[in-house]
């Protein structure tokens, strides 16, 4: 029954389910919780926190009573770690830059790094795509939509 | 109530008939086609990236609009689905099992035909039926005080995580999530800010588009990148001539449309059977009665257009108890709500009569935006296959900057665009652990009203909480609650091996290959 409890999703689903409830319901005490009839902010999601960690218990208990199949496999068949991280970056970059430098440095660099995530692209075909989206982009959201983000800037 | 419904409909005409809306309404659809045809691309992402966009304009035009983007989409979709055997979108995963058969015999042309008429067929039903159910809905739901309003949103939100596709519990457990994100912010009553860990930005709440954004926009991303490397469109040669289905396939597909209407409407009943279980349902139905179960999964017409029908029916039946009881049934009407409440329109059944012009306005764009959707996939269907032919590479950079800008011009704050990526983070390893986002949306956009009618009822019951089973409506939503939790319950002891959970799974299979180099004949349901 025990054995290959840690290769199975649902084992971590309902810890990540568990602990969220539990921390939900140790956090919601700090607020006022109130009495039934007038709830405090901190009754709502006490209630809440109760049935996620009950939830999550149950969860835990269909892995106990799932039998395990062999084909489960928790991280996806190839690891992308360079798809994700560009994807997650790509935003990251359009955040700084920005902060910094303006909208067309920004969409250029948000769009440049997250296309080099695909495993055929080159600096060169992701800097092409890069600039027709921020000549595409500056264009409709500058001049047709009229959004108050300037261009370029230098600093904050 | 035939001639009330008519003038309303009149008056609704003439709304969506304004130069303005006409054109929110053709952007919309078209926008929705175009999503719909391109691999993974989504209507989810797609409202959400367009929502901080509507805000400059009214109301009626934003919600027409995007309304517009959701049921055109199913329109591409069908066309992704029946040319490349990938089931971008849900809903058109059990079209797949029919419809590329057809293709590879050169009968793909004829099947998005057969498409584009059950579809048309199914979306009329749908609306038709909007236009009669939704006031009787409304003058029941007026007299719901806060106790009811309170037991109707719980079935709400127990339908839409347990019927939806994957675990039930994994799915309470996520709208559990989504009702804890809308706590997150000032508390309305006390102004106590709660879980905000004493950043200024959350004091508001947690902002809708970057929520969407995050867990449609870049989990999906992150999901789907090089996944798409071969796309097979040796098949995808099709033409505006070759759209015309044989007499005898035309014959047979008939029936089998008007059975699909008819599972689609009583779908779109239940909250959260959406189109997806509709179209699973209405596929194991006709290979049930069918004379020749056995060929379906070879390109059997009645394959593609029983399930296309009962999609379209329900896409537009889902309509009916956001607009009328303001209860979302799945992801896409919570967004279209949230889009309502960002536009301070308060849903609910007082919106019909408060803003006819939203609710008529948006029944009679149906209308048109379906005849626009035949005009524009009948004689252009070239155009809409050489768009399938776009590789995901240059795609999904350019909808990340779509993601980030549209994020940034909600509230023109940086911050929220980091809120996006760390959610999609989160959002990612959510899925990896087979946790649907979807219903984290709904509890997200209901949230709020949740607890304000929740401390509303105790307040008036006095603390009492059996307050919920003492009136008598409630105590029905509260039973239904009830017999949804038994049912689940005993689905998973019995385990099934029905025909539409057989279905399912091959409509899961088909998924689960999606744009790998799978490219092989679809295997038969069974």
């Amino acid at each position: 029954m025990f054995e290959n409890l840690l290769r199975k999703k649902d084992f971590y689903a309902s810890m990540v389910m568990t602990l969220l409830g539990v921390g939900v319901i140790l956090n919601s005490t700090t607020y006022n919780l109130g009495s039934l009839m007038h709830m405090g902010p901190g009754m709502f999601p006490f209630l809440l926190g109760i049935v996620l960690t009950f939830v999550g218990l149950l969860i835990f208990g269909t892995a106990l009573t799932t039998p395990y199949d062999e084909t489960e496999r928790i991280l996806p068949e190839s690891m992308e770690w360079r798809g994700w991280g560009c994807i997650l970056a790509g935003p990251v970059m359009f955040i700084i830059f920005g902060e910094f430098f303006g909208m067309m440095p920004a969409i250029f660099s948000c769009v440049f790094v997250s296309a080099l995530g695909d495993r055929t692209s080159t600096l060169k075909s992701s800097a092409i795509l890069a600039l027709g989206v921020t000549i595409c982009g500056a264009a409709l959201f500058s001049y047709v939509l009229q959004l108050p983000f300037p261009l370029f800037k230098w600093g904050r | 109530m035939l001639s009330t419904a008519l003038t309303d409909l009149w008056y609704g005409f003439g709304v969506a008939l304004e130069p303005h809306n006409i054109m929110w309404c053709l952007i919309g659809v078209f926008v929705g086609n175009m999503v719909g045809v391109l691999p993974g691309m989504g209507p989810l992402a797609t409202i959400s990236i367009l929502l901080p966009l509507t805000f400059g304009i009214k109301p009626v035009g934003a919600i027409l609009m995007l309304s517009g983007v959701f049921y055109g989409a199913q329109y591409g979709g069908a066309i992704c689905s029946i040319l490349l055997n990938l089931p971008c979108h849900p809903p058109h995963a059990v079209t797949c099992l029919d419809g590329f058969p057809l293709t590879k015999q050169g009968r793909g042309g004829a099947a998005l035909g057969i498409t584009v008429i059950s579809s048309f067929v199914g979306a009329s039903w749908g609306i038709t039926e909007m236009i009669f159910l939704a006031p009787v809905l409304v003058t029941v739901a007026l007299e719901f005080g806060p106790a009811e309003i309170c037991s109707l949103m719980l079935l709400g939100l127990l339908a839409g995580s347990t019927l939806a596709r994957g675990s039930p519990l994994k799915g309470v457990a996520m709208t559990i999530v989504g009702l804890l994100l809308g706590i997150v912010g000032t508390d309305l009553e006390t102004g106590t800010p709660r879980f905000t860990f004493g950043i200024p930005n959350l004091f508001d709440g947690v902002e809708l588009v970057a929520l969407a954004l995050g867990l449609f926009g870049i989990a999906e991303f992150m999901k789907s990148v090089n996944q798409y490397s071969d796309i097979n469109t040796k098949y995808s040669n099709v033409g505006f001539r070759d759209l015309r289905p044989s007499r005898e396939e035309f014959r047979r597909s008939i029936p089998a449309m008007f059975r699909g209407t008819l599972i689609g409407s009583l779908c779109a009943l239940i909250p959260g059977t959406g189109p997806t279980i509709a179209s699973f349902i209405s596929y194991a139905t006709e290979k049930k009665i069918s004379k020749t179960p056995d060929k379906f999964g070879t390109g059997m017409v009645e394959g593609v257009a029983c399930p296309e029908a009962s999609t379209h029916s329900s896409v537009q039946g889902d309509f009916i108890p956001t607009m009328s009881l303001g209860i979302p049934g799945d992801a896409v009407m919570a967004l279209i709500l949230g889009a309502l409440m960002i536009q301070g329109i308060v849903p609910g059944p007082q919106l019909i009569s408060e803003h006819p012009d939203i609710f008529w306005g948006l029944v009679a764009s149906f209308w048109i935006g379906n005849i626009i959707l035949v005009i524009l996939n009948v004689p252009m269907i070239g155009l809409w296959v050489k768009l399938l032919m776009i590789p995901y590479k240059y795609l999904y950079p350019a909808a990340l900057f779509f993601v980030a800008i549209g994020v940034y011009s909600t509230n023109n704050d940086m911050f929220q665009v980091g809120e996006t990526v760390i959610i999609g983070l989160v959002g990612y390893l959510l899925l990896l652990l087979d946790f649907h986002p979807a219903p984290v949306l709904l509890g997200f956009v209901l949230g709020p009203r949740f607890e304000e009618n929740f401390r509303r009822a105790m307040l008036i019951s006095r603390g009492d909480a059996l307050v919920f089973i003492k009136h008598p409506i409630s105590a029905v939503f509260v039973a239904l609650c009830m017999i949804l939790i038994v049912g689940q319950i005993y689905v998973r002891i019995r385990k099934p091996k029905s025909g539409i959970a057989d279905v399912a799974a091959a409509a899961a299979e088909r998924e689960h290959h999606h744009g790998s180099t799978d490219q092989k004949a679809p295997v038969a349901a069974e």
